[in-house]
């Protein structure tokens, strides 16, 4: 029988290589998991988030729309577009992670990354891989529902790129370190309901926050989402509310510090361990 | 060499329950050893700090010389752990499952589908492996988590009562593969409540009881500690009364049976001898209990005695 590792007399030399290859077969394994998750329960993935963007769009871009007229030099369809798109990145790539992450401690199946030789860094990186994987594949479907009730043109297909998976991490780790603290059901849901939706309504998805008295524009800058729609706007259309250097300042800092957050907390054994 | 050494391992928990008070133990490599204890006894926690599901309050774990708290990977790289509890993901198919677990241990896809065919003909699951997993019946259940720690084919195995609940025809199957997977090679630590599941298989014991090991010895040489056993004898015929054996204590369970104390000193011939001499015509013998279980019983008792 041949061992996985003959490992007591293997020098550092030959055992770096052998843990780089497990790290990099264990890290795709946890990505592939994560995507045949999603694909497994389409229904609960992929069509809600679908139908939610073309209710908007329906609703608020060509019902309502249509009445309110320009908003940033652009129809309302146009201007709310990117923001809702960006929503359905944001809610999803958090709920993959919360929901995925919780599920396999609730099934006690994480145990099998826990005793695994692969590092905390290694599986908060697959869990955030598998969120975005949900958030690009959502965000790309809602995307297709916007052309089909309007016109899109991209200012930056950089910055449209960087944004979207920038938020997007920050919104994967943001669930794991939920997921991670979570005891129960009810407290995976806590944080999507009252927190996340009313930050996403009020972070300039639906409206330029300079329709706001002065006052409320102040409280809406210490809003993330804002930073991350009007990013993501910006490569679209080419406006923005807030400075965009400053909204990838703060999407970077945010990934650093979850990131770094997520890993400590996995090492410890917070919420995974005895 | 040794496979797994604990030196004064230590753990309490944050409710203030000590359930390990420094356990020194080492498992030569390539041995079958049992772990043994009653319920609570810190067995489970004790598997759990080795395979880093529970943090340890202090001490040295060592795994075939690589210490946890500074090669940890290499050491859980040496692992396979078949828990006590399932804990798979019941939404995928028994293939997915030990794909994955080959994943995490950083076996190619192309050698995890040859070793998933032959660990699941060997515990007889193959017919299986399509299957969703919450679909297999209890003891397809613990089989399938033997194969799952078995997909990176480890040095030491870990099993945590892996046939709870489990009909004996299928442990039986389950002792024959255990045995094999350990001629082969493998190192195999076992924690069980039927004492003679390990009195067959083990060649090494420990018993752990309130966090501490009260004996740690061959199993052979353990057994020798049993200073007295019951057996039962079966009568061809009814009796009225049990029979006076001077220097036995006899009592009679049923009018076609007695149970007869022995103690290490005396003969079973002299048993036959005086039973003959009465009349009394035996048809078959057999240990009261288990012998494991007896001296299991006697020492946790003893140390109960000794401390309350």
């Amino acid at each position: 029988m041949d061992k996985a590792v003959e490992s007591s007399s293997l020098s550092p030399s030959v055992k770096e290589p052998m843990l780089l290859k497990t790290n990099i077969v264990g890290f795709n394994t946890i990505v592939i998991r994560e995507f045949n998750r999603i694909i497994r329960i389409w229904g609960q993935t992929i069509v809600p988030p679908a139908i939610t963007a073309t209710l908007y769009f329906v609703i608020f871009g060509s019902l309502i729309g249509g009445r309110i007229g320009d908003m940033g030099g652009y129809s309302y369809i146009q201007y709310i577009a990117p923001g809702l798109i960006m929503m359905s990145v944001i809610t999803n790539s958090y709920g993959n992670v919360v929901s995925s992450f919780f599920g396999a401690k609730f099934g006690k199946h994480i145990e099998e990354l826990l005793v695994s030789p692969l590092p905390s860094w290694l599986i908060v990186g697959g869990y955030v891989m598998g969120g975005i994987t949900r958030g690009i594949i959502v965000g790309g479907v809602v995307t297709a529902i916007t052309l089909i009730f309007t016109h899109m043109k991209i200012h930056s297909i950089g910055v449209v790129i960087s944004a979207v998976l920038l938020s997007s991490i920050v919104f994967a780790l943001a669930g794991m370190i939920n997921a991670v603290f979570a005891k129960n059901f009810d407290q995976i849901s806590f944080i999507p309901t009252f927190v996340l939706t009313p930050l996403t309504y009020l972070g300039g998805v639906f409206y330029t926050i300079k329709l706001l008295p002065d006052w409320a524009q102040g409280i809406s800058h210490a809003n993330p989402i804002l930073y991350m729609v009007n990013a993501f706007r910006f490569g679209f259309l080419g406006v923005s509310d807030v400075n965009v250097g400053l909204a990838y300042t703060i999407m970077i800092g945010a990934a650093v510090v979850l990131y770094v957050s997520c890993v400590w907390l996995l090492h410890r054994g917070v919420g995974t361990r005895e | 060499m040794q496979a797994l050494t604990f030196q004064q391992l230590t753990k309490t928990y944050k409710n203030g329950v000590q359930a390990l008070k420094g356990i020194d133990l080492a498992v030569e490599e390539g041995d079958f050893f049992a772990l043994l204890g009653p319920n609570g006894a810190g067995k489970t926690t004790a598997i759990g700090i080795v395979t880093s599901l529970v943090n340890k309050s202090s001490g040295k774990v060592q795994v075939f010389g690589h210490d946890i708290d500074t090669e940890l990977a290499i050491a859980k790289s040496c692992i396979g752990l078949v828990p006590q509890e399932v804990n798979f993901n019941q939404f995928e198919t028994v293939t997915t499952i030990l794909l994955n677990q080959a994943g995490f241990y950083g076996i190619p896809r192309h050698v995890a589908s040859k070793r998933l065919e032959k660990y699941l003909t060997a515990l007889q699951l193959w017919e299986k492996r399509n299957a969703v997993s919450r679909t297999l019946s209890g003891g397809m259940k613990r089989r399938l988590m033997i194969a799952r720690a078995l997909m990176h084919e480890p040095r030491l195995l870990i099993l945590d009562e892996p046939t709870a609940g489990v009909d004996i025809e299928v442990r039986r199957t389950m002792w024959t593969f255990m045995r094999d997977i350990n001629a082969a090679g493998t190192t195999i630590i076992l924690t069980t409540h039927y004492l003679e599941e390990a009195e067959n298989l083990c060649r090494h014991v420990a018993i752990i009881d309130k966090g501490r090991i009260i004996e740690n010895d061959r199993m052979s040489r353990v057994l020798r500690k049993l200073q007295t056993e019951v057996f039962v004898f079966n009568l061809r015929n009814p009796i009225t009364a049990a029979p006076v054996l001077p220097g036995y204590a006899v009592s009679m369970p049923d009018d076609h049976s007695l149970e007869i104390e022995v103690s290490k000193d005396q003969s079973l011939n002299d048993i036959f001898s005086q039973l003959s001499a009465s009349g009394i015509e035996v048809l078959s013998m057999r240990n009261k209990t288990n012998r494991l279980e007896e001296l299991f019983m006697r020492l946790v008792n003893q140390k109960e005695a000794a401390h309350g």
